[in-house]
């Protein structure tokens, strides 16, 4: 390297660790966390009276979330007896951490519950019907037993004589939110397959299967974090699991590539030292761009606010374990595979052309230009 | 020859970024001098860009139309109708039973002598229409059944006259822009409806759902001059018939409304009033659906007293006027979904006109005439899903969700400056012109913003930045490699290259298929995020190239590079 010829600015230039030699307590550690993210779901789904495996939100469960602005915000027990006296016993009442004088009062679906339905719930129709039309309208009559909402189409701070005004309600029937739920979730699986299928026909099967085994590690272990603390899911979660999935995905083919390009280059190696060589040689960009993802999301976390609390809490978890996981898990599932079933073939793929040079034998051609980095 | 190439790409780029900044800030119209203030084209971005009801406030409701209700009612006055047919042309039907439930609907109608099958067939063809249903017949019995295909059939129609209901009723009720279309699955039956800038939407949910089920029928009743028939229980009234409802005889309740008094405005406790109820022949001798116009109209002008005076279309005031004629001193019931609301004796002839009484206010009496013009919904309605956004937590929500990403860019060009510096320049712009474009396109393709929409965006600024970050670590390692400059930039983007290609693509087709399998808010996430990932393959690369291409060709034997 000519001295002088470069401006860089380098942090993390030489390094050289054995990563596949890691392979085994990384593994461990995985299935550690998914093992307990395994016990707190059961655990919490047979133990009687106690939480459910995931803290379901209303958008897949049913039931009514009011978002309420007070002037003056009512003590936490006040609103609990004055949601009492309308029938609602099992109400989730949570302050915003964010905006001082609002109050998210979740409640639960009606139906199914028998006597802890309002009076006015059973002979409106039952189904749907019940909760979509019933939550609002109960929660509103528990509110407005502090006095007045304000007008429809005018701001709480407008309307003089009120005491409180509904700026958001969320409420869903089981229907729906079953329908939600299994659309999310055959989307996802689809989405999911179509990855595999691309991996597949540009790289190799090995390959795909550690990919989209690594993106079920991410999800999981998000999922597992969701139980354990109990963390809503909810829609905006799922946006946050879609994200992660794609950037676990970007990550595992960037290295992916490497690999496919080193084998070209260096015949002989080993497919063990040609994967660790791949992981070392993209460390750099791998450090640079999810470093900064992270410390995006990090962001999100601290300020993002109540409305995207769920959502910066999953890409929180996910972006560690994206970047993780394609060290952790898809490079050793891709060569264990290809050690069992013999060397896979790796597709190769054509240089573009650069420059005004004549495109010779793809392969040749690249062996001939490769840098030798190390 | 490379000059020429390199002034294309510059040209190709300056006119992508003048359409992208038109398409974002431009007025849609001449523009005049203050578009170009910085008010104007805040006020322009806002026009533009078309909001998602989560960060602009309105109200979204899925409704489901109870299709089986429908082919169960539909399949009950089928039956009505074969019998009465069949009894009209004094041929030999006796009874009729119905089939409705699992998925089957027949109606069996039972004969007291099976030589007369092919008269009763006959006559039923030609005034119940059957077309759709199977039909079988053994002895006494005819049955007609409603094949699976047919029933799906009807279960569209059903939802597509319920759309247009809906529409006609929503439009009258005057919301603005309002969305209403079909949703999830074909079979489903399910409706969307969203309104932006309603975040109350009880009195529409009502006035949607409003059942307007209007039909005259005659009372049983002694003729006038002797007074209206009524029982004081519906024991009493169903024990004057035999003790239930029969095929021709319903009760109804009929709430007796108070006579205007002398001072005309007598405000009755509502509990208070006293419920009669009245036997009425079956079927009705007009309904609903024969309306042509129904209107809120004021007998003294003050609130509280309303009513609604109708007329019929031609066909319906033809049968009205015939059987008036003939029912003269009769009493005759308005029966309005299920309660008679007011009883009078015929005093003479009448074809198109007749009025409801009761005690509306302003309000239920506009809202009543409109659903009965919008005429009756195929069957109930059911909410399945509602949610409202109220303007300040919308414009919260947009907020939070700006300024968590304008952040987030922020930090990364920094810290992009910082790392690559020269060659981060590259990067911002890259950037930069990213989040235009995607902006661009969003309103090309008439898309809404939603904050699921945010993250994708956000999604995509993370890649945009990934593609520059893996060309110019590439290029780093051609220079450590000991490459030329111009060679190292080459072989970076070149290489680079490919792994982009894959990486994005990946995420294209997954994306894709969450779009297309996935339902609202997964939509809106899929949408941003594969038009950022398109966008990106031409600003991170395309335009990224170019300005290294003009680096070079200034300089074409140059030493240093900053990156």
């Amino acid at each position: 390297m000519l001295p002088g010829k470069l401006k860089m600015l380098e942090i993390f230039k030489s390094i050289n660790v054995d990563w596949m030699g890691l392979r085994k307590p990384l593994i461990f550690l995985s299935i550690a966390i998914l093992l307990a993210g395994l016990l707190s779901a059961i655990g919490r789904q047979v133990t009687p009276g106690g939480t459910d495996a995931f803290n379901l939100g209303v958008d897949f469960q049913g039931g009514t979330v009011i978002t309420a602005k007070f002037r003056n915000k009512p003590a936490e027990d006040d609103l609990r007896s004055a949601l009492q006296a309308q029938g609602i016993s099992d109400a989730v009442i949570q302050a915003s951490l964010d905006k001082q004088d609002e109050v998210l009062i979740k409640v639960p679906l009606f139906e199914g519950k028998g006597d802890a339905a309002p009076v006015e719930a059973t002979p409106a129709g039952g189904g749907d019907a019940t909760q979509v039309n019933l939550g609002r309208a109960t929660v509103k009559k528990a509110l407005d037993t502090f006095g007045k909402e304000a007008e429809a189409g005018k701001r709480l701070a407008d309307d003089e004589s009120a005491v409180y005004q509904i700026v958001g309600t969320d409420s869903v029937g089981p229907v729906a939110g079953a329908q939600l739920r299994n659309q999310a979730v055959i989307a996802t699986l689809l989405g999911l397959l179509g990855i595999l299928l691309f991996i597949a026909f540009r790289y190799d099967w090995t390959y795909a299967a550690g990919a989209v085994i690594a993106v079920f590690h991410d999800v999981l272990i998000t999922l597992a974090f969701f139980s354990v603390f109990q963390w809503e899911v909810s829609l905006t979660v799922l946006a946050a699991l879609l994200t992660l999935v794609g950037f676990s995905v970007n990550d595992s083919i960037v290295i992916f590539d490497r690999i496919r390009e080193n084998i070209t280059l260096h015949r002989g190696k080993s497919i063990y030292s040609l994967t660790n060589d791949s992981i070392n040689q993209t460390m750099s960009r791998t450090i640079v761009t999810n470093g900064l993802v992270f410390l995006a999301v990090l962001a999100l976390v601290l300020f993002g606010g109540e409305v995207l609390r769920g959502f910066s809490l999953a890409l929180f978890v996910g972006s560690i374990t994206g970047t993780y996981s394609t060290i952790a898990i898809a490079s050793p599932i891709a060569i264990w595979w290809q050690g069992k079933i013999g060397n896979a073939k790796v597709k190769e793929v054509a240089m573009p052309q650069s420059g005004s040079e004549k495109m010779a034998s793809a392969s040749r051609r690249s062996v001939a230009r490769r840098p030798v980095t190390r | 020859m490379k000059n020429k190439g390199l002034w294309i790409r510059t040209l190709i780029i300056l006119a992508i970024t003048v359409a992208g900044i038109y398409l974002v800030f431009g007025p849609r119209r001449t523009p005049v001098a203050s578009d170009f203030s910085w008010s104007g084209i805040k006020a322009n971005l806002a026009e533009n860009i078309n909001l998602g009801l989560d960060l602009k406030g309105g109200s979204h409701l899925v409704m489901r139309v109870k299709t089986d209700d429908y082919l169960k009612t539909l399949t009950e006055n089928n039956g009505q109708a074969a019998l009465t047919t069949a009894q009209d042309a004094k041929l030999p039907a006796t009874a009729y039973t119905v089939k409705a439930e699992n998925g089957n609907y027949s109606v069996n109608l039972t004969l007291s002598d099976p030589s007369q099958q092919q008269a009763v067939l006959d006559e039923v063809k030609k005034k119940v229409d059957f077309s759709a249903w199977t039909q079988s017949s053994s002895g006494n019995d005819i049955v007609w059944s409603l094949p699976n295909q047919a029933q799906e059939l009807m279960k569209r129609q059903a939802v597509d006259q319920a759309l247009k209901i809906i529409e006609s009723r929503i439009n009258a009720f005057g919301v603005k822009e309002p969305t209403l279309q079909k949703h999830g699955a074909e079979t489903s039956g399910q409706i969307l409806l969203q309104m932006p800038g309603v975040d109350d939407p009880e009195r529409v949910k009502k006035l949607i759902g409003a059942e307007s089920n209007l039909s005259l029928a005659k009372i049983i009743s002694p003729p006038n001059p002797s007074p209206v028939q009524t029982y004081p229980t519906k024991e009493a009234a169903l024990q004057s018939i035999g003790g239930a409802e029969t095929q021709t005889r319903k009760v109804y309740p009929y709430a007796d409304r108070d006579e205007p008094s002398a001072a005309g405005n007598a405000k009755t406790d509502p509990a208070a009033k006293v419920n009669k109820y009245v036997v009425v022949e079956y079927p009705s001798v007009v309904d609903g659906s024969e309306l042509r116009e129904a209107n809120a109209v004021s007998r003294t002008g003050s609130e509280g007293d309303y009513q609604i005076s109708f007329s019929f279309k031609p066909a319906g005031a033809q049968k009205f006027g015939e059987w008036t004629g003939k029912n003269i001193n009769n009493y005759m019931a308005v029966v309005l979904n299920g309660e008679v609301k007011s009883a009078a004796f015929i005093k003479s002839q009448i074809f198109d006109s007749g009025e409801i009484s009761g005690k509306f206010t302003k309000t239920s009496a506009e809202d009543l005439a409109l659903t009965l013009k919008s005429g009756a919904l195929p069957a109930k309605i059911e909410y399945q899903e509602e949610r409202t956004v109220g303007p300040s937590l919308g414009a919260d929500s947009i907020k939070a969700g700006v300024e968590a990403s304008l952040g987030g860019v922020a930090f990364v060009i920094v810290f992009m400056l910082f790392y690559y510096r020269g060659a981060g320049v590259n990067a911002v712009i890259a950037l930069l012109l990213n989040m235009l474009l995607t902006m661009a396109a969003l309103i090309v393709i008439k898309s809404t913003l939603t904050l699921p929409g945010i993250a994708g965006l956000i999604l995509g600024i993370g890649m945009a930045v990934d593609s520059n970050v893996l060309i110019f670590e590439r290029i780093r390692e051609e220079l450590r490699a000991g490459r030329s400059i111009s060679d190292a930039i080459g072989l970076g983007f070149d290489r680079a290259f490919i792994t982009i290609i894959d990486t994005h693509i990946t995420t294209i087709i997954s994306s894709t298929i969450l779009y297309l399998y996935g339902s609202g808010p997964i939509r809106g996430f899929a949408v941003t995020l594969v038009l950022g990932l398109l966008i990106n393959l031409f600003s991170a690369v395309f335009v990224s190239r170019t300005i290294f291409m003009w680096l070079l060709h200034r300089n074409a034997k140059m030493e240093t590079i900053s990156i």
